[in-house]
């Protein structure tokens, strides 16, 4: 394939480039203790909270932003990111679908997520998060059933304030980065999920994020605890619209897997990228966490296509004996986007084994950095790793670099590592196309199987999802 | 069908096809036998619009249409095909995917409709078993680990399923073992027809002890140098390329 019709499949533009007209109850830009009052205040947030969020607040001034990563992008100015918005016409809860302001359901109409449809035919409950606040959450009474508590932090700070108050932070500390702090002390909403012991979730538990309001950050906060010997299996995926100014978003998750509990936790990521001179675009920096207590098991699956600047390390904490960590991902980079992004497995109990799936792929000028540590402890005797890390090249303009981090102060522990480097090639192309593929269904086609190892993890209905996310990242990252 | 007219064709700068006359009609079979590097493979590829080669002169009309101004993949959904002389790997993407996405999009640019899968994969089981491949190499990635001749017989099978109206084989006999040269001959004995035609790379014979040709030609540095029946290939086989030197090239 020639660079002409390379650049051309790379021009071709962002297809959830859109907004949605809501008016929205929004904080103007800046950040002080009142900001982090009026947050508090506006979700009627119990004083202990208020307490967490102002000391996380006082420990993040005193940090600075991470330098280490192989990313580059201007200094984000905290002042002019608004905090808080709200979808005004959510002011009063509605119970069901129909009560949904219909510009928002059109929405995901355009980004391919018909609710109606998803409840009816996968039977996934779906708790929308549209900009700061969750505005619909359905098949409660199915998982309320069960005893499954699914719903959003701020309501779970309402409803069960000792299960949020003993388990956040419990992770992901609140000094434990710049990042994770800013978002301690201004989170806006995200999920919450608790399973009771010995139960399986009756379904996959799903959520959408879509940044909406121009120039508001965003602040996630998931929190998900797997009681003894449960079983839950949480998605999550979002895409943004096209927006100019570059967006923030940094996220936090937490997991606890308490003994012979399992947590499978799936990403597809497709925030903005920005535009092909790599104007706009998300800034996704995430702290995602698992602690997996005895035989526990926690497993990352993420698809990452979006974002201008990606960084982000999805990790396990193995702290029980026999708990297992598994992370397969898939991250690709096009036009100018920028990602850091890989995994770290702490072993700490006996016997715990991890498994890292890591398929890079680089397309256009960007540049995809695979970052992944694997620290066996003093205590993990026997303890396993085995990392498998792949970078596909599409193009030669694009970069992509690995970097594994190996810490070993246990001599029973076993740490394999394979990386491999390919390219797509023009010979590899042109076989395709004499078959009468067109270049793009061709890369697709090709990065789709090199993709295979991963896809295979995801929740059917998700890997559907992510085929179409890939392509549609790909439209322009031939080469 | 195809009417290839004074065509000449460079790489990287160098001229490779200076002037090549050929005519194949419907039904026809024809052989290219010539000398390493004097261009077969070379026009394998110009005709099916591999990037990077230049026409500097001459043009191709096929079924009608100017060849040379179409993308590849129109190229493909005409009904060209070339079978490789060195197939490529694609690991990850399996066969039968690959067939799938071909014979699908080649089907689409017809305004046929597309096989439903178990159908398509009944009729690429049974190509399966006329290039007398194992089932098991439907789920591999195409070509990947492939052994040489275990290539060539796939690039047989994608042929038999996209049913193309005019077959370039680049020494596809090359490398088989004498079974899988029957299994070849009769694949393509098999799809011979009135509106289907062949182009045969060979540098044996032996091949066209199988599949009897319409026309045997020679081409030597970039041309057409000679043109006969069958006897022709007998009388190289015999006699080498240097009695052709001699004669026809000053
Ligand atoms: N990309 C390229 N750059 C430079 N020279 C090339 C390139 N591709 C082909 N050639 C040259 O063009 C000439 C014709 O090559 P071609 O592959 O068509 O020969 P062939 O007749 O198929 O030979 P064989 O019988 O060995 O397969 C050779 O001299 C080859 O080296
Ligand atoms: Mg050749």
């Amino acid at each position: 394939m020639s660079q002409e019709q390379i650049d051309r499949a790379i021009a071709k533009d962002y297809a959830a480039g859109f907004t949605t007209d809501i008016e929205s109850d929004t904080l103007p830009p800046g950040l002080t203790e009142d900001t982090i009052r009026f947050i508090s205040a506006k979700k009627n947030e119990p004083e202990w909270l208020l307490e967490w969020r102002l000391g996380a607040f006082q420990v993040w001034r005193e940090m600075v932003g991470p330098d280490w990563a192989h990313v580059d992008y201007p200094e984000v100015d905290f002042q002019s990111i608004s905090y808080y918005s709200q979808p005004k016409s959510m002011e009063d809860r509605p119970k069901s679908l129909d009560e949904v302001d219909p510009e928002l359901l059109a929405t995901y109409e355009k980004l391919g997520i018909p609710l109606h449809e998803q409840e009816a035919l996968a039977g996934v409950a779906v708790d929308v998060v549209f900009d700061s606040v969750s505005v619909a959450t359905t098949f409660r009474e199915k998982l309320a059933e069960a005893g499954v508590l699914f719903c959003s932090i701020s309501e779970a700070v309402q409803q069960y304030p000792d299960l949020v108050r003993k388990h956040l932070g419990s992770v992901v500390p609140r000094k434990d980065n710049f990042y994770a702090a800013l978002n301690s002390a201004v989170f806006s909403d995200g999920s919450f999920v608790y399973i009771p012991k010995g139960v399986r979730c009756p379904m996959e538990l799903s959520t959408y994020f879509r940044i909406n309001e121009a120039n508001t950050g965003q602040f996630e906060r998931t929190l998900i605890i797997a009681d003894e010997g449960s079983h839950v299996s949480y998605l999550e995926g979002c895409t943004a619209p096209m927006r100019d100014e570059n967006q923030l978003h940094a996220a936090v998750v937490e997991l606890v897997a308490l003994d012979d509990a399992e947590i499978k936790y799936s990403t597809v990521q497709n925030w903005y990228p920005g535009d092909a001179e790599g104007k706009g675009g998300i800034y996704n920096f995430v702290t995602k966490r698992g602690l997996a207590h005895t035989n526990a098991k926690i497993s990352w699956t993420q698809v990452e296509t979006g974002s201008a600047v990606t960084w982000k390390y999805p990790s396990c904490i193995l702290r029980g004996d026999n708990s297992v960590g598994e992370f397969y991902s898939v991250a690709l980079t096009n036009n100018l986007q920028q990602a850091d992004t890989g995994t770290k497995m702490i072993h700490l109990g006996k016997n715990t084994r991890s498994t890292i799936i890591s398929k890079g792929i680089s397309a256009g000028k960007s540049s995809n950095a695979y970052r992944g540590l694997v620290r066996v402890g003093p205590t993990a005797k026997g303890a396993r790793n085995y990392t498998q890390c792949d970078s596909l090249l599409i193009g030669d303009q694009c970069a992509a670099h690995t970097f594994p981090y190996i810490e070993s102060k246990n001599p029973t522990g076993i740490i394999e590592h394979e990386a491999t480097t390919s390219k797509v090639s023009d010979d590899q192309l042109y076989l395709c196309q004499q078959r009468g593929l067109d270049p793009e269904k061709a890369v697709s086609m090709i990065v789709n199987g090199f993709c295979k190892e991963v896809f295979k993890e995801l929740p059917m209905e998700f890997a559907v999802e992510a085929g179409k996310l890939l392509e549609v990242s790909l439209e322009g990252s031939v080469g | 069908m195809l009417s290839i007219k004074d065509l000449h064709a460079e790489v990287e700068g160098k001229n490779i096809l200076k002037g090549l006359n050929l005519e194949i009609r419907e039904g026809e079979v024809h052989a290219i036998m010539g000398p390493n590097g004097s261009g077969k493979s070379t026009l394998g590829h110009v005709l099916s619009g591999r990037p990077g080669y230049e026409i500097t002169q001459g043009s191709v009309e096929f079924l009608g249409k100017d060849l040379l101004e179409l993308d590849t993949e129109e190229r493909a959904h005409l009904g060209l095909f070339l079978a490789f002389q060195y197939p490529v790997e694609i690991p990850g993407v399996s066969n039968m995917e690959f067939l799938k996405a071909s014979v699908d999009a080649v089907r689409e640019s017809q305004g046929a409709s597309a096989y439903d899968t178990v159908g398509f994969m009944r009729r690429a089981r049974e190509a399966c078993t006329a290039v007398d491949l194992d089932q098991a190499f439907l789920k591999r990635g195409v070509n990947e680990g492939f052994s040489g001749g275990e290539k060539k017989r796939n690039e047989l099978m994608q042929m038999m399923l996209l049913e193309p109206r005019l077959c370039i084989l680049d020494e596809t006999d090359s490398g088989l073992d004498i079974d899988a040269l029957q299994v070849v001959a009769s694949g393509v004995n098999a799809m011979r027809s009135e509106s289907r035609s062949f182009l045969l790379v060979t540098h044996y014979q032996r091949l066209l002890d199988y599949i009897e040709p319409d026309f045997v030609h020679v081409l030597a540095d970039g041309r057409i140098i000679r043109s006969g029946d069958k006897s022709l290939a007998l009388e190289l086989e015999a006699k080498g390329y240097s009695w052709l030197d001699d004669g026809e090239v000053a």
